[in-house]
């Protein structure tokens, strides 16, 4: 973990401007992105698109809380989206549309969930918990598939958007937009905080020596479990657009592999800075959202067949790249950003 | 009827936790030794699974078709540790998930590549086709008993090797303490490659061997990683013994447990509540068994490490 370390520096005072602005930059271009999106003739897949980008990045905000500050390399992450997405769909399906009360009910249960399992977890450390926090993951998505009344495997459709207020607030794309950009902000802000409140220190220090820190009369257990409760809601919350946003829950929500892509997305923005979760999402989801078309462009001297054959089977160049990225591209791209900056 | 359906349901479990046994075997020894936690190694098996798909198709012989996936397995186990796993080493354990993923990412769908989305069939060889009485009016499949058997011969030929040779006394002794083996001077990173070579052919043998009773298709792997995981983590990683007594246990619990869960509860509840709860329950089983033996043991029940 000694490059985790080495990312660390937060305030980056030397001679550095552009390293703060990062995030400044960051929601100035989602704040912009739905005038460009309007001029661009495809505005409600550009918005779907970029809206899915923030979702994700919330989760994978939530995430970097606990990974890149306190080095918890939680594997089951995708079941809190599962929680929150359920928790709507439920909800919805027993005629409680009202957001204003499945918003709280995601977070209380994702809250509970949060304090159970990593109460269990914490007890273990390293490779330990990596495996105990996907088996409560897998234990989540099994739950689900067996739900027979919900969808089961198939999940179930939600009749639409949930109100707010009683309102159909969200009932249009772009509003959804805005609203999901105020949940990244508002979550951006309160991760922030968080990181900078001697609770924050206190996790980190957790992170470098739990030893030193037990011995100068912190618990590491209880500041982490705290950690790891508010990093669940908030990717409760992800989850409860989620759901909204595709008006459809289903138990794929929480695969295992959703869960890896999550832990992705943060390392290849870089971990422990929380707006390079962000990227890292971004990127992740554009990558494979374009990877078929820049790879069916990037081979315009081959054949037609062969074409359409390379677009299709894109996964076999992506998952080489993400091999490519974790060996080569240490500290993600906040890393590349801090490098380049530097020298 | 019950005590029929009983031993029925045992045995079929037993034949499952040898197959995540073998499985566990190699990953447990990866793990061990190298403190390398291979996601890839479920892939592996699915590699095995169609090694022995494609080689029975062409040679229209089962036993062949298992001869040749073996060493094709091995070969390929190789080609990825000299390819990729070798950089990795050294890296944390976040990096090890992510890049093992990657490699998860693209096997799966070169597999789809190569041969198509759709499930491959492989006949069961007509020499272990069709059933046998081993009650009284309890008819079982061969073939599965045939699994049994191989399992069983696998895990003794194994705890030979590793108890009773110089290799395994060093891979036991990597699994203790690798630095210092490597300081008694002995290559380790050739050790590495023996150990990861061997389990990456036991994990194409564990898919080959199920390929004639499942469906062979792309993604076949994942779930049964996680499944191996779960054993190693129990068992005690590192440990050999552990996997295999944890495989056993996983496999009659998971198997068991699905079909026993509902009849269970209807001694509680009301049919219609147990048998949706049951069926709620049977598939979380193993990992609130896990949870349960974690939270007691935090290093599982056979630590190789002291």
């Amino acid at each position: 973990m000694t490059e985790l370390a080495e990312t660390q520096p937060m305030s980056v005072r030397s001679t550095g401007w552009r390293p703060e602005l990062v995030p400044l930059v960051l929601f100035a271009a989602f704040a912009a992105a739905p005038l460009l999106a309007s001029a661009s003739g495809a505005e409600g897949y550009v918005l779907s698109l970029l809206t899915r980008v923030m979702v994700f990045g919330i989760a994978a905000m939530s995430l970097d809380l606990i990974l890149g500050y306190g080095a918890l390399v939680s594997f089951g992450h995708a079941a809190f989206l599962g929680i929150g997405a359920y928790s709507v769909g439920i909800l919805a399906s027993h005629g409680i549309d009202e957001a204003l009360v499945q918003v709280p009910v995601a977070l209380a249960a994702s809250a509970a969930f949060a304090l159970v399992t990593g109460a269990i977890s914490l007890r273990t450390k390293g490779v330990y918990f990596i495996m105990i926090t996907l088996a409560f993951g897998q234990m989540l998505f099994f739950l689900a598939t067996s739900l027979a009344a919900y969808g089961g495997d198939d999940g179930l459709t939600l009749a639409s958007r949930s109100l707010v207020a009683g309102t159909g607030l969200i009932e249009s794309d772009t509003a959804f937009y805005w609203v999901s950009l105020l949940c990244l902000l508002g979550t951006y802000a309160l991760a922030r905080a968080i990181v900078a409140s001697r609770f924050g220190r206190v996790l980190r220090g957790a992170k470098e020596n739990p030893v030193r820190m037990e011995a100068i009369g912190f618990h590491p257990f209880r500041y982490q479990l705290a950690a790891y409760v508010i990093s669940g809601m908030m990717a409760g919350l992800a989850g409860c657009l989620m759901a909204n946003q595709a008006e459809f829950v289903s138990p794929a929500f929480m695969t295992w592999q959703r869960s890896g892509e999550l832990i992705f997305m943060v390392v290849l923005g870089g971990l422990g800075s929380l707006h390079g979760a962000i990227i890292g999402a971004a990127l992740f989801l554009l990558l494979e959202e374009f990877l078929p078309e820049i790879l069916h462009a990037a081979s315009f001297m081959m054949d037609a067949g062969f074409r359409a054959h390379l677009a299709e089977n894109w996964k076999m160049v992506f998952g080489p790249l993400l091999i490519l990225i974790v060996v080569f591209a240490r500290g993600g791209i906040i890393g590349l950003l801090r490098r380049g900056h530097h020298g | 009827m019950t005590t029929t359906l009983l031993l029925v349901q045992a045995l079929n479990g037993i034949q499952f936790g040898l197959i995540l046994f073998l499985i566990a075997a190699g990953l447990t020894l990866v793990f061990g030794v190298m403190d390398f936690i291979n996601l890839a190694h479920g892939v592996q098996y699915m590699v095995g699974a169609y090694l022995v798909a494609a080689f029975s198709a062409w040679t229209g012989n089962f036993g062949t078709a298992l001869l040749l996936a073996l060493p094709t397995a091995l070969a390929f186990g190789l080609l990825l540790e000299v390819l990729i796993f070798r950089h990795l080493y050294d890296r944390d354990h976040l990096d090890q998930v992510l890049a093992t993923f990657g490699v998860i990412v693209f096997l799966n769908q070169a597999v789809k590549f190569v041969w198509g989305a759709a499930p491959l069939n492989v006949p069961v060889p007509e020499i272990l086709s069709g059933s046998v009485e081993i009650a009284s009016g309890l008819l079982y499949p061969v073939y599965r008993l045939a699994i049994i058997a191989a399992g069983l011969a696998v895990a003794g030929i194994l705890y030979g090797l590793v108890s009773h040779t110089r290799v395994g006394m060093l891979v036991r002794a990597g699994a203790t303490n690798a630095p210092m083996v490597s300081a008694l001077g002995v290559n380790i990173q050739r050790l590495f490659m023996v150990v990861f070579g061997f389990g990456a052919m036991l994990a194409g043998f564990a898919g080959a061997m199920v390929a004639p009773i499942l469906s062979v298709e792309p993604g076949m792997g994942d779930n049964i990683l996680i499944l191996a995981f779960v054993v190693i983590v129990i068992g005690g990683v590192g440990s050999i013994r552990g996997a295999f007594l944890a495989a056993l246990l996983i496999g009659l619990v998971d198997t068991v447990g699905r079909t026993f869960a509902p009849s269970l509860l209807r001694v509680f509840l009301d049919p219609a509540t147990a048998s949706q709860t049951g069926r709620a329950i049977a598939p979380m089983l193993i990992y609130i068994f896990m949870a349960a033996v974690l939270f007691f043991r935090p290093s599982g029940l056979f630590p190789a490490k002291r």
